[in-house]
């Protein structure tokens, strides 16, 4: 029986200033499992992608993380907007940051493909209203 | 070579009180914070004149070594203190991002 290693995080609406914290508690947790560096970075680069778009677009949500024996499953879910057109969303430099966020360096449509780039499994399930779960797999 | 020793060569500001013995190997510069989170490499002194509390979490995932704020640019106090908890090292300097890229380059080859 392998054991698993579950973390769960709140992340807070519109409160950018925390934005990125739930990431780097995680990431800490992969480095001190002692996972090769190169699974920690496409870990941590996707899921931080997935926290920003929560709190930036959704108002917040949660993120849940599993380590297991084979691999890393970080779980984003809110209960945001929704993506309207997912084929469009996944384009590279397709936005609807506002433009606040913009200036703050966020926002430049590519935190969808950086999440497809460097995660090993990307799924995304979105329905307009009721909100989206990002699930992010990185294999060790 | 060391934050604190590239700080000392290129007379750079330290705004933290962070302790500046991380090792420091490259350079990078940019002010997408997605593009330097997957493009920047670990060891990485991060050029940006963004000043929020957001370049902290950049910089922790990223594992950069340090982050310089370019000719002069004022940071929050937020920030600071953010990096402080993070153990990021924050730096100050009056050269523009080009010539700290261009000096740090000379510096560590």
């Amino acid at each position: 029986m392998s054991k698993s290693i579950q973390l769960h995080f709140e992340l807070p609406g519109n409160d950018l200033a925390l934005a990125g914290e739930a990431s780097s508690k995680v990431k800490k947790t992969l480095n001190q499992l002692g996972l090769k560096p190169a699974v920690v970075k496409k870990t941590a680069v996707a899921m931080y992608e997935a926290e920003i778009n929560a709190i930036i677009h959704a108002g917040g949500g949660t993120l849940a993380a599993t380590i297991d024996q084979e691999k890393v499953v970080v779980v984003v879910r809110d209960q945001g907007p929704g993506i309207a057109d997912l084929e469009l969303a996944m384009q590279e430099g397709y936005s609807t940051a506002p433009e606040k966020i913009r200036e703050m360096g966020f926002g430049a449509g590519m935190g969808l493909p950086n999440m497809k780039r460097h995660a090993d499994l990307l799924e995304i399930e979105s329905a307009v209203g009721q909100g989206t779960v990002v699930t992010i797999i990185v294999y060790l | 070579m060391t934050v604190a020793e590239l700080a000392t060569k290129l007379n750079l500001r330290l705004l933290t009180k962070t302790e500046a013995t991380k090792k420091v190997t490259g350079v990078y510069t940019g002010d997408l914070l997605s593009w330097v989170m997957s493009h920047a490499k670990k060891n990485d002194a991060w050029v940006t004149v963004h000043t929020h509390v957001n370049i902290v979490a950049v910089a922790v995932l990223a594992e950069l070594a340090c982050i310089i704020i370019p000719e002069g640019i004022a940071v929050e106090a937020a920030t600071l203190a953010k990096a402080e908890a993070e153990g990021v090292i924050l730096l100050g300097s009056d050269l523009t991002a080009a010539e700290l890229c261009w000096r740090i380059y000379e510096v560590l080859h």
